[in-house]
């Protein structure tokens, strides 16, 4: 969040002069994708801040547009309306942006991101956050092995072996006797108390 | 090894250890590799351009039918880079611009664009309109400069531009107002300040444009007609001289401009051969002097000598293809000429001038599946001696891209994988005695030593040389790339089919090609021009009484485009790849319908509707037919026609009636028809359940311990329309115009089960059906975002037979017959949630038994897979879920879906140009396949829930062993105490 606080630059949507042909009227989106530059990058993204494979997709792949070396990027004859631009860019994630286009009064442009619908003044796009595809590996810590099926297997043990013994050590003789017959009282536990529909009735 | 079932003693421990965890599906950076694979290609090249870079590796630039540019290794053939343009954004012509830029006209000529040769990334991009529909000419003249500025030359959309080749500004450009003009070529003559703009107008006109280079200024119009018209292609011999056809095919004319004169001369083909055997076409070439003609037997190859004579220089009845003109040396230029003859291609080049004398004369040996040579690229390098060595580019029938050099095949990519159609999974071959039988463990001390570096990785405690032991160790590990069947399922072939009629099996441990073999039936041949593949099914899958038997499976192509051309099948053997048998049908092929019954040798019986409405059943067995009888009454299927908006139901009435007795033929009967108001509602997207899908248990409880029960049929469709005006592109309408009826219909009855609107909402709609659920992701114009919408639908006839004494008093109605006649009654549950991203695909996990909870897989815009779990598209969500749905796992409701970027199964990978994504099940329930396809295919094993069955890759045996040595030495320790203590408690 706090990249995007950054300040904006240049640059707005500007109405190209159409050509004369009456069905086309054509607008020009101009834009800029800015990716923060390496430094901040993840370790071990490679490439951030590289900007040959990143596209611009306007709605849905109807038309598909790659960024200069200084991230400005454009789209050519489009129609008024509301429009839908997405950044595609390995190790960020871009929320799409709504582009309006007003008929009726034309060079009325508003751009707002989709995600968070925060308007924008200028068409400059940048990453709500780095995505990273990997897990990152836990550095070892003695705590990580306990947890481990091993570890827990082995730390049953050895409270079973060393505190059992004691805790029967404890219990006096008469105490015992009652637990034992207690657990012999008990038999086989009841079908009535498994099943869950005989539980409600 | 390491995935060997456990099943019975760790299942439970296992579960409890890992349910504790998070559900995300997670991937550490060094399992890369270790389960998936990834394979990037480009399409079937359209044109190439050799980089004559003195510096730096040597590399061709290409653009493909599937709108990739790239940049190729011309040693190796790998990619250094590559762009994938838009679908509408055709590739029209390449070329290289000042030695360091690829300069890319597409979009029908409108967008120009210039990459950076070393790295891909775009250097500018022009946008070019026009006055009017046009044919689209690239020119990047190598000296033409315009106050210092390299040019380029573009004719699109009825103008000529000239684009500065370092900025891309607009230097100047001039409008063909003239309302039939068709420019065929744009020359500039090396070394002059002119351009030629020479094309038809009309149906009998040439015209010749001569204009300055330097402002634009037409400088001379001319024009010539010709009475009995033209074929619209024009052969360029030399830059003032252009050859083309008569309208009949069977008049050459040569037309020269010299000095902005046009003069004509005609030459009969009758009179350079004696036999020309039907109308003639022009091959387009540029090779200067010389152009070729084809008829229906012959390529002949003419020479234009002075002053518009013609002479033949070669008639040949082979195939034969010719490459583009490559300046040598001055004023020479060589070409290549590549020609069948049977196993083995002959190659010659030669100089333009010199017909006979080849610089060059090789003989290769080219494999038969490959089909025939469609392009030639020729490329030279200057040899140690001084002398010209040549290589050249070749791109087949089968889509593959070879580099010959030397005589032999340096490199060669399949290229043909880029465009798959249909995939399907086939098993491997069980592993007898005598069949390649994995080696066994080298020896304990080995195996120790492989486990303790594993524990070291595990632990962090291992250096960096150890870290890439590990990896070679697990990359290496010989049983996953083996071919034979394995325990858990996870080796299986991928039989694919793809555009270019070409049938590859990939093998999912590596992703190596098996075998491929080029359908015969898809060759283009005499009775069949324009084959095309369609889809592909199993046929034989042995597993009970046909044992010997290979499997097999079915190809289903066409001749034609149009659904009444006649079908081929063809079988083909799938541990083999051998084409085991091929029918050339008398009727086409609209549906194919596998049945779910099998024959004694477990052959699928396949019904086929063909265009008229008659039904042919497959095989055409007397077995088959028995078989198929019996079930005759019980066999319904659905048509949809999209475009006038109607879903039908059809059965089986009777034997054909036609004049030729065939008794596998059958006529159909329309049961019930669903129209949708063509005014309000077009129909824009159905789905089924897949066919082959388990469902574990139809009964799901609910968190107050009270039982549902899915309604599960398979003959549920899900329908969606759309308001006709918004199935356009996104944000062409306004929320109030469009709505989104989604349907859920039985297609035995017609019943339509459930209906609901959407309003404010547009397609595209993508959606999938498992069980007894959809999703289906589609645009919500109100909120302007995509969105994802979930319909469960449950049995409500069942809905009484919770009480356990019921069912012990036997007095449920569970098995009661089901018919889908009888009026079900059911319910749905819906919800819906935002989804950030476009979708390309969705599919869903697919398991063995159906037991493992689902995941989505979600194909986004941006060529990657993300894997979703099912329970975020729960219709029981709710914002404050009670403490016993909480315990169920219900997720907390939220308006839009999580994109966790870990749970990307493509992790940092791009499945570009991404189409469809198959999921096969592995024989481990917790496992499912996942294979997506584009121009790149990805491949990996996908847990939903955690591989609960079997250990994980990771799991640490010495770990296990060390355990066990601890445990022994405690046993032994107290054992010692123990009798001590005893000891002492004695003396006491």
């Amino acid at each position: 969040m706090a990249a995007i606080s950054r300040l904006f630059l240049l640059l707005l949507m500007s109405t190209a002069p159409l050509f004369s042909s009456g069905s086309r009227n054509g607008f020009t989106i101009n834009g800029r994708v800015k990716i923060p530059q390496v430094g901040f990058g993840p370790k071990g993204f490679a490439l951030p801040g590289r900007m040959s494979n990143v596209k611009v997709i306007l709605n849905g792949g109807q038309n598909v547009t790659f960024v200069r070396p200084d991230g400005y990027f454009s789209f050519h004859n489009i129609p008024s309306g509301t429009h839908l631009i997405e950044v595609a860019a390995m190790g960020y994630f871009f929320s799409p942006v709504r582009v309006d286009f007003s008929a009726r009064n034309p060079g009325k442009v508003q751009a707002a991101l989709t995600e968070n619908r925060r308007g924008l003044s200028e068409l400059v796009l940048e990453p709500l956050r780095e995505e990273h595809y990997y897990e990152v590996r836990e550095p070892f810590s003695i705590m990580s092995l306990l947890k481990s099926p091993m570890g827990l297997m082995l730390g049953f043990m050895l409270v079973v072996a060393f505190f059992m013994p004691k805790l029967v050590e404890s219990m006096d003789a008469e105490e015992m006797r009652r637990v034992q017959e207690e657990m012999r009282g008990q038999g086989v536990p009841s079908l009535s108390g498994m099943s869950p529909g005989g539980a409600r009735n | 090894m390491a995935t060997r079932s456990f099943f019975v003693p760790f299942l439970l421990f296992a579960l409890c250890f890992y349910s504790s965890l998070t559900p995300v599906l997670s991937l550490y950076e060094d399992q890369v590799g270790l389960m998936d694979w990834h394979q990037q290609y480009i399409g079937k090249v359209k044109q190439a351009v050799f980089s004559t870079q003195k510096t730096g590796r040597r590399r061709v630039i290409v653009s493909t039918e599937e709108n990739v540019i790239a940049s190729l290794d011309l040693r190796h053939g790998e990619i250094f880079w590559r762009h994938l343009l838009g679908s509408d954004d055709v590739i029209d012509g390449i070329d290289i611009g000042l030695g360091k830029y690829v300069i890319t006209l597409s979009s029908g000529g409108s967008v120009l664009r210039s990459w950076n040769i070393p790295d891909g990334q775009m250097v500018w991009e022009s946008f070019l309109q026009g006055p009017k529909h046009s044919k689209s000419l690239l020119l990047v003249p190598t000296n033409l400069k315009i106050e210092k500025d390299n040019v380029i030359v573009v004719f699109s959309n009825g103008r000529l531009h000239a684009v500065s080749c370092i900025d891309g500004e607009v230097l100047w450009n001039k409008d063909f107002e003239a309302e039939s003009f068709e420019a065929q070529q744009v020359i500039q003559p090396p070394g002059s300040d002119l351009i030629y703009v020479v094309g038809f107008a009309a149906s009998s006109q040439f015209e010749m444009y001569q204009i300055n280079a330097r402002n634009g200024e037409l400088l001379k119009h001319e024009r010539a007609t010709f009475s009995s018209g033209f074929l619209r292609v024009v052969s360029l011999v030399s830059s003032e001289t252009v050859v083309a056809l008569d309208s009949t095919g069977s008049i050459l004319l040569t037309i020269s401009f010299q000095n902005g004169e046009i003069s004509f001369q005609q030459t009969p083909i009758s009179n350079l051969v004696e036999d020309p055997s039907g109308p003639a076409v022009i091959l387009p070439s540029s090779v200067p002097g010389i152009f070729a003609i084809k008829t229906n037997a012959f390529t002949i190859f003419i020479r234009v000598i002075d002053e518009g004579k013609l002479e033949v220089v070669e008639k040949t009845n082979h195939e034969t293809t010719v490459s583009n003109a490559l300046p040598i040396s001055e004023g020479q230029q060589a070409f290549a000429l590549v020609q069948h003859a049977g196993s083995e291609i002959h190659l010659a080049v030669k100089i333009a001038h010199d017909w006979d004398g080849n610089l060059l004369e090789e003989s290769i040996k080219m494999d038969q599946q490959r089909g025939l040579v469609h392009k030639v690229f020729i490329n030279n390098y200057i040899r140690t001696d001084k002398s010209h060595g040549f290589r050249v580019l070749i791109v087949m029938e089968d889509h593959s891209l070879l580099l010959l050099q030397q005589g032999a095949i340096v490199w060669s990519r399949e290229d043909g994988l880029a465009s798959i159609i249909d995939v399907t999974a086939s098993e491997l071959p069980v592993e007898r005695d005598g069949v390649s039988v994995a080696k066994v463990e080298h020896n304990l001390f080995e195996w120790l030593k492989g486990h303790m570096l594993k524990l070291k990785g595990t632990l962090m405690l291992a250096s960096p040389e150890d870290v890439a032991a590990i990896q070679s160790m697990r990359l290496k590990s010989s049983e996953k790339s083996k071919l034979t069947r394995d325990h858990n399922g996870f080796r299986k072939l991928l039989v694919v089919l793809t555009r270019a009629g070409k049938l590859f099996a990939l093998h999912t441990g590596d992703g190596r090609i098996v075998w491929s073999h080029f359908l015969q039936s898809l060759h283009k041949s005499g009775t069949c021009q324009s084959p095309i593949g369609l889809n592909l099914y199993l046929w034989q899958v042995p597993h009970h009484h046909a044992m010997d038997e290979n499997p097999s499976v079915l190809v289903i192509s066409r001749c034609g485009p149009s659904s009444d051309a006649p079908a081929v099948l063809s079988f083909v053997d799938t541990y083999t790849g051998k084409e085991l048998n091929s029918l050339s049908l008398v009727h086409g092929v609209v549906q194919v319908i596998p049945l779910p019954y099998t024959d004694s040798t477990e052959q699928r019986l396949h019904l086929l509707i063909d265009s008229d409405k008659h039904a042919h059943l497959y095989p055409t067995t007397s077995e088959a037919l028995r078989i198929f009888k019996r079930e005759f009454s019980n066999i319904y299927w659905y048509s949809v026609e999209d475009h006038n908006g109607i879903i039908k139901g059809h059965a089986l009435k009777c034997k054909c009636t036609g004049e030729v007795a065939d008794e596998f033929c059958f006529d159909t009967r329309d049961l019930w028809s669903v129209v949708f108001p063509s005014e309000s509602e077009k129909i824009i997207a159905t789905v089924t359940r897949k066919l082959n899908e388990v469902v574990h248990t139809q009964a799901k409880v609910v968190a107050d311990q009270d039982v549902m029960y899915k309604y599960i049929s398979r003959n549920l469709l899900f329908v969606a329309t759309v308001a006709p005006k918004g199935s356009g592109e996104i944000g062409s309408v306004t929320p109030e115009e469009s709505w989104l009826v989604a349907y859920l219909i039985d297609t035995v009855t017609g019943r339509i089960l459930h209906r609901v609107t959407h309003h404010g909402a547009q397609g595209p709609v993508h959606a999938v059906f498992s069980e007894n659920w959809v999703v289906y992701h589609y645009f919500n114009l109100r909120a302007h975002r995509y969105e994802m919408s979930v319909i469960e639908i449950y049995d409500q006839s069942r809905a009484d037979n919770k009480d356990v004494w019921k069912l012990v008093l036997g007095k449920h109605n569970l098995t009661s017959p089901i018919s889908l006649f009888s009026r079900p009654e059911v319910i749905t549950k819906s919800q819906s949630y935002f989804f950030t991203h476009s979708v390309k695909a969705i599919a869903v996990t697919s398991t063995a038994k159906g037991i493992t909870s689902k995941q989505l897989l979600i194909g986004t815009i941006g060529d990657q897979v993300l894997a979703l779990d099912k329970r975020f598209l729960d219709p029981r969500r709710s914002v404050n879920p009670t403490q016993a749905e909480k315990e169920e796992g219900i997720i907390p409701l939220t308006d839009s879906l999580p994109i966790i970027p870990q749970s990307y199964v493509t992790h940092a990978l791009r499945v570009e140009g991404l189409r469809g994504i198959v999921t096969v099940p592995a024989k481990l329930e917790s496992t499912t396949l996942v294979f997506a396809h584009g121009v790149d295919l990805f491949f990996t094993q996908l847990a939903p829930s955690k591989t609960y069955d079997s250990l994980t890759e990771d799991f640490s045996y010495a770990l296990l062993l060390l355990t066990i040595v601890a445990l022994v030495a405690a046993i032994f320790v107290t054992w010692r105490l123990s009798e001590r203590k005893e000891l002492q408690d004695k003396w006491r």
